[in-house]
């Protein structure tokens, strides 16, 4: 009897980590980034997230480069810029949510360090069943419209003026 | 309650009342179309803009007259803003670009709307991310709530927690063309692209 309950115990131990594993695998985060930001003041960070299993919810964000973070949606309404909190984003399986430009954003605020144009930090994202998916963002320019690493040609990336 | 409940005299009386009130409607509508006729034919030139006096990012005082000679794009924000902000300052720096030459008689004003937060040094700081050329200017809280008068924009505080920096701003987000006499020349839509910007711009420009 005791020995089948250490067994269990061992076993639960043993299989706990591959479960989290695999719930942080159902959630795939894509071109997470950022813009150039002032120490002190706020920063943003924008990412896609692709849940590949049951639907969940993104309910919370931090980041060690700032006192506080929120998740945050810009609107426009009768030509007034508006930005609130927003609690929780929902997530279908499949179906990509993007945080971009104008929309849906991570808010950080207060930053312990000015963000520069090269740099890259962590941001933690926590969902209501995948728990807790950290990613690097990489810093792009004060002004930029979109990451680095997506195709764009012409006559250079936005926001990388001298 | 139906007309035959009441007197005479309380009937005539709200007859009365409803012929004044279709005056009115008609009296507001011949108001309304006579206004916009004003308007489509230059009349904002005064509802739009005017003089101001607010700080440069070295807290030196600036007025409207030291931009004479050059138009005058002003785009009203603050530098808390991390989304919206930086994205128009962006196409306004690309459309600048692709002005060329004419952006030499251009000149681009971010003037916050949050001069409790914005000191000259931040300002500075915040328009040197969007290239050389942009200016940031703030003010009294006098001084702003005066040039935002002046140019119909609207801005208000949204909390968004408890501390006492967890605030963003509603703001009006379009810009403002306006020429080397200071005079309103156009409003230019913030949802399009540098390109498209430059392409309004430089059409507006003589």
């Amino acid at each position: 009897m005791k020995l089948r309950l250490t067994g269990l115990l061992l076993s639960a131990l043993v299989l706990a980590p591959a479960i989290a594993l695999a719930q942080g695998d159902g959630i795939q985060i894509e071109n997470a980034w950022s813009r150039a930001a002032i120490q002190g003041r706020t920063g943003v960070v924008y990412l896609t997230i692709v849940d590949h299993g049951a639907a969940d919810r993104l309910t919370g964000v931090s980041s060690p480069v700032a006192q506080r973070a929120q998740l945050h949606e810009s609107f426009s309404e009768a030509g007034v810029s508006k930005m609130r909190p927003v609690p929780s984003l929902e997530l279908d399986q499949g179906k990509p949510v993007v945080l971009a430009p104008g929309g849906y954003h991570i808010m950080l605020m207060d930053l312990k360090r000015p963000l520069n144009q090269g740099d890259t930090f962590p941001v933690t994202l926590t969902f209501a069943n995948a728990g807790q998916v950290t990613v690097q963002v990489a810093v792009q320019g004060a002004g930029a419209a979109m990451p680095m690493h997506m195709p764009m040609h012409g006559n250079g990336m936005p926001g990388t003026k001298p | 309650m139906s007309a035959s409940t009441h007197p005479p005299s309380q009937a005539s009386r709200r007859h009365a009342l409803i012929y004044g009130s279709i005056g009115l409607v008609v009296a507001l509508l011949i108001l309304g179309a006579g206004t916009f006729v004003w308007l489509t034919q230059g009349g904002t030139a005064s509802l739009v803009g005017g003089p101001f006096t607010l700080q440069n990012g070295n807290g030196q005082q600036v007025t409207d007259r030291d931009f004479r000679g050059k138009y005058m794009l002003v785009y009203f924000g603050y530098t808390f803003c991390p989304d919206v902000c930086p994205t128009t300052l962006n196409e306004v720096a690309d459309a600048m670009d692709k002005l060329g030459a004419r952006a030499d008689r251009l000149q681009p004003i971010f003037i916050s709307v949050d001069p409790k937060r914005d000191t000259p040094e931040v300002v500075k700081q915040y328009a040197a991310a969007f290239g050389p050329r942009l200016i940031g200017l703030t003010g009294t809280p006098e001084q702003v709530a005066a040039v935002a008068k002046e140019y119909r924009v609207y801005y208000a505080e949204r909390r968004t927690g408890p501390g006492p920096n967890d605030y963003s701003m509603d703001h009006s987000s379009v810009l403002y063309l306006m020429g080397p006499d200071g005079k309103f020349v156009a409003p230019i839509r913030p949802d399009q692209n540098g390109t498209e910007m430059a392409a309004d711009i430089g059409r507006l420009m003589s």
